[in-house]
């Protein structure tokens, strides 16, 4: 019987993501993947692997899962009640699930993508280089109970669990962002205002972007009519009745909004993770300081390996201590 | 206060897009001739294989250039770009001959275009002169945006300049072939929108399973042939729809 992971029921937001499918902007098709690109990173560091496998986007809250082989998995993005069989789970962190336990993921208890990653992958069919819904497009689908889906090879099945400390950005915060092709369109007053302000994340946002509010003035710039150009997750778009909308991973590719500039992508898991509610500011980057907070995604998932630590369960835990070698290599005493 | 609008200035401005991309603005209102400008910098920036440069996308008035910052800096980028602007008057760019003219059969008015009567009143036209106009006119595609594979395809007479609609109608069909602007629009799904439907073409813009998912290109010249309301449903009728029925020349 070949690997697969049996969904027996599945949150409102569950679809299979990586990291989406570069090089197609000029026939309009953007990249899509993952909300949130770092928590499948942080997966991969916790599997031990080399490069980042498709794994399962739950916006909200999980649902649950069997498998038909021993499968080893990352729970990494906003934190979920998780467990096994009623067994309590730590997030940020890799375990393995038996085929005829249940995995149960409830709702997230901070943040709004989570992220369940086999080791081997999803290993669906790719469509145009990549297995990621592109619900926008119509590629790929949300998943629902009864959806089987087959999964790759672990390799590293042996591997012990980890756990990888990570800093919360689950619940907004500051945004640092970098001026764009439009910003000096909206002169310093109204940069200074937008800094100076707090916003809430609205109700309204999904894969696509997500709508800001905020008590006061709205935001202006004489932009109406200018031709549309290229626009990128991140790009922080003033929308006709000046409230902020900041572009996610499911962004069409062309735009006539003015934007007031697009928040760099250190900070661009903080935004997607920002539940309705968040308080959120920005603070405006120099071009030097942007460059400089750029990471390249090439060198990510060796950098975050240095953070990986063995998960130490507490021994009450353990169902099945007397079975565990805790102590090896006694002598008598008396060997030459 | 907003600032006023700057003038259209021709000289081409180099404008940051995230830590590792560009924007090449030609100009910041629609302008033909900032689109030839934005095609020609585009095929000449191919053809120049500057190192570090990921991705190259040309769109409406301006040029997305993509580079790996692990591979090559800013600075770098930006001087290899301006020097490549530096050689050009690019006010005076004509757009680059088209490789490939595609033919494409349409319906228009009545149920397949529910707006044409509007648009050819607001263009001045009769009905069927406006349905001549679109069809006798050799339009480019100017950007692909909006969906995969959709084309905005351009440009028509100056009598075409019409308004877009200040209520959205709320659902055009896929393949609904719209008009504003002196442009034409064919919709890759079925959407919202504020162009005015006059007509609907069968070929299919987007197809993720075949070669060729997408099979317009910017730069490419497309002509619609008018056929009957007839002939159009027994295309719609057929195997596939109608998905590939189009002709596609070469040209040199």
């Amino acid at each position: 019987m070949s690997a697969r992971l049996d969904i027996q029921s599945a949150g409102p937001g569950l679809c299979v993501q990586d990291l989406g499918r570069p090089g197609h902007l000029a026939s309009g098709l953007s990249r899509g993947g993952a909300a949130d690109r770092l928590a499948l990173f942080e997966a991969a560091a916790l599997l031990g692997l080399d490069r980042v496998q498709a794994g399962l986007e739950m916006a909200g809250m999980g649902g649950e899962f069997s498998v038909s082989r021993p499968m080893r998995f990352a729970l990494t993005g906003a934190p979920m009640a998780a467990s096994i069989d009623g067994a309590a789970l730590r997030w940020q962190a890799s375990h393995r699930l038996e085929p005829g336990q249940v995995l149960r993921i409830g709702g997230a208890k901070s943040g709004v993508f989570g992220y369940l990653t086999p080791a081997g992958g999803v290993a669906t069919k790719p469509v145009l280089g990549s297995r990621s819904a592109h619900l926008a497009v119509g590629l790929g689908a949300l998943l629902r109970g009864g959806d089987s889906l087959p999964l790759g090879a672990d390799p590293a099945a042996d591997a012990a669990a980890m756990h990888l400390p990570v800093a919360d950005r689950f619940c907004g915060g500051n945004l640092r962002f970098m001026a764009g092709p439009q910003t000096a369109l909206f002169g310093p007053e109204v940069l200074a205002a937008f800094q100076a302000t707090e916003f809430v994340r609205s109700a309204t946002g999904n894969r696509q972007g997500v709508r800001l509010e905020h008590a006061g003035a709205p935001f202006s710039a004489a932009t109406e009519g200018i031709a549309s150009d290229l626009i990128m997750p991140g790009d922080i778009q003033m929308t006709g009745d000046g409230v902020p909308y900041v572009l996610l991973s499911e962004c069409q590719t062309t735009g006539g909004y003015a934007r007031i500039g697009t928040v760099i992508a250190a900070d661009l898991g903080r935004i997607a993770q920002a539940p309705p509610g968040a308080r959120l500011r920005f603070s405006l980057l120099s071009l030097a300081e942007a460059d400089a907070a750029f990471r390249p995604e090439a060198g990510l998932i060796a950098s975050l390996r240095k953070s990986v630590q063995p998960l130490l369960r507490n021994p009450h835990d353990l169902a099945d201590l007397l079975s565990y070698q805790l102590i090896s290599g006694v002598v008598a005493g008396d060997e030459e | 206060m907003p600032v006023p609008m700057p003038e259209n200035t021709t000289a081409p401005q180099l404008l940051p897009l995230g830590a590792d991309a560009l924007i090449v603005r030609f100009s910041l209102m629609p302008d033909p001739g900032a689109n030839a400008a934005a095609q020609a910098f585009c095929r000449a920036l191919e053809a120049a294989d500057m190192p570090g440069l990921v991705e190259i996308v040309p769109s409406l008035a301006s040029a997305m250039v993509r580079f790996d910052p692990g591979q090559v800096a800013r600075a770098q980028v930006l001087a290899g770009l301006e020097r490549l602007l530096r050689g050009t008057d690019w006010a005076q760019v004509t757009p680059p001959p088209a490789t490939r003219r595609w033919t494409i059969p349409a319906a228009f008015g009545g149920e397949f275009g529910p707006q044409l009567g509007e648009a050819a009143t607001l263009a001045g036209l009769s009905e069927s002169r406006a349905i001549e106009e679109l069809c006798s006119v050799g339009l480019r595609v100017l950007a692909i945006g909006f969906a995969p594979g959709q084309p905005y395809l351009g440009l028509l007479p100056a009598h075409w300049n019409i308004a877009r609609q200040s209520a959205l109608t709320p659902l055009v069909p896929e393949g609904a072939l719209v008009v504003a602007v002196r442009q034409v629009v064919l919709f890759a799904n079925a959407s919202m929108t504020g162009w005015r439907q006059a007509g609907q073409c069968a070929f299919r813009l987007f197809r993720p399973d075949e070669a060729e998912p997408f099979p317009l290109r910017i730069g490419d010249e497309l002509r619609f042939e008018a056929v009957a309301h007839g002939e159009f449903r027994a295309i719609q009728a057929s195997d596939d729809g109608g998905a590939h029925v189009a002709r596609c020349e070469a040209l040199t």
